[in-house]
């Protein structure tokens, strides 16, 4: 199967899989060690450790939120179960948002493989940015909440 | 031929790093055996869970990697999200970004393909951004935190993806000057 490129010749599907699984490979070694590193931690840092850290002070707690929101991985279901513990617990909501933010958006677990893929700068600024962003956010929403109610 | 050596370079030293970063993660699982050797198995075993996870959205990802080499060419990548994009190119990566399923680093390979071909680091960005709303999830965000809070939180990521987007083309645009 072949497909005509703009410029005259053809492209071959083939080829088209080949350089799909030649870019692929060249980021497994990568992917492994970030999903080795993600083992780790889903073993090694509890619920009740993350509960622990926070202080009922409600800005740090929000700063603490996002940090802890960062460190953590795994599946975005894990952070909303973790978060509804710590609501029970009587952390802010403030913090309860940043924390949920930072865990998808924020990876300092796949640090390693951003940087090695896409860049060490880009991935030092994207992941600063959303850090700072989270903490906007989980500030906006829980003021436009409470103006609304 | 200067730019194909320094693109080689880039390379030897991406792979240097990666199998760098593997080996100080399996030298990092060595010590946990040696003190504790089932948070080992178990740290291993919930990696085995995590591979398992991801392959159907690896496929995935070859799959597209397969039908962007073979159909799009750097042109039409340039012209829906490249330099002169605008609004249509943030509405597509953004849009991408919470239809996009699976962890985040599978997506970088992808990425990374399509910003060698002229995609705009931004909307890199905002893409990556976006995912932290997911369209499946939803019903279960509804159930621990309310409608309200979701309908409010949504507009707020959609625009922090903006937000993040053009700062990062700010920084890259003065890296160029």
């Amino acid at each position: 199967m072949t497909n005509p490129k703009p410029n005259g010749g053809e492209r071959s599907i083939v080829m088209s899989f080949y350089r799909a699984f030649k870019s692929l490979g060249a980021a497994i070694p990568t992917l492994l060690g970030v999903v080795l590193l993600l083992g780790l931690f889903l073993t090694l840092v509890s619920k009740q450790f993350i509960a622990s850290v926070f202080t009922g002070e409600l800005f740090r707690d929000t700063v603490i939120g996002s940090a802890m929101g960062s460190i953590a991985a795994g599946n975005a279901v894990n952070s909303y179960i973790i978060e509804e513990e710590l609501m029970k617990e009587g952390v802010s909501l403030f913090a309860i948002t940043a924390f949920i933010m930072t865990w998808v958006t924020v990876a300092v677990t796949q640090f390693p493989a951003e940087a090695a893929i896409l860049g060490k700068r880009f991935a030092v600024i994207r992941n600063s940015l959303s850090f700072f962003l989270a903490i906007l956010v989980s500030i906006a929403t829980v003021t436009t909440l409470i103006l609304i109610h | 031929m200067k730019v194909l050596a320094e693109k080689k370079t880039k390379r030897g030293k991406y792979h240097n790093y990666s199998f760098y970063f593997l080996i100080a993660v399996i030298f990092l699982y060595f010590l946990l055996f040696f003190f504790d050797p089932g948070g080992a198995c178990k740290s291993l075993k919930a990696s085995g869970d995590i591979i398992i996870r991801i392959i159907p959205v690896l496929l995935l990802v070859i799959l597209f990697m397969v039908l962007m080499d073979y159909f799009l060419h750097p042109k039409t990548v340039a012209k829906y999200v490249g330099k002169g994009s605008g609004i249509k190119g943030w509405f597509l990566a953004i849009s991408a970004g919470i239809i996009s399923h699976g962890p985040i680093y599978v997506w970088y390979p992808l990425l990374k393909e399509l910003r060698d071909q002229g995609m705009r680091s931004g909307l890199v960005a905002a893409f990556l951004y976006s995912r932290a709303i997911k369209i499946p999830l939803l019903p279960l965000i509804v159930y621990y935190f309310g409608a309200l809070f979701v309908v409010v939180l949504l507009p707020y990521i959609v625009i922090a993806s903006l937000i993040e987007g053009e700062i990062i083309e700010l920084i890259e645009s003065r890296k160029i000057q």
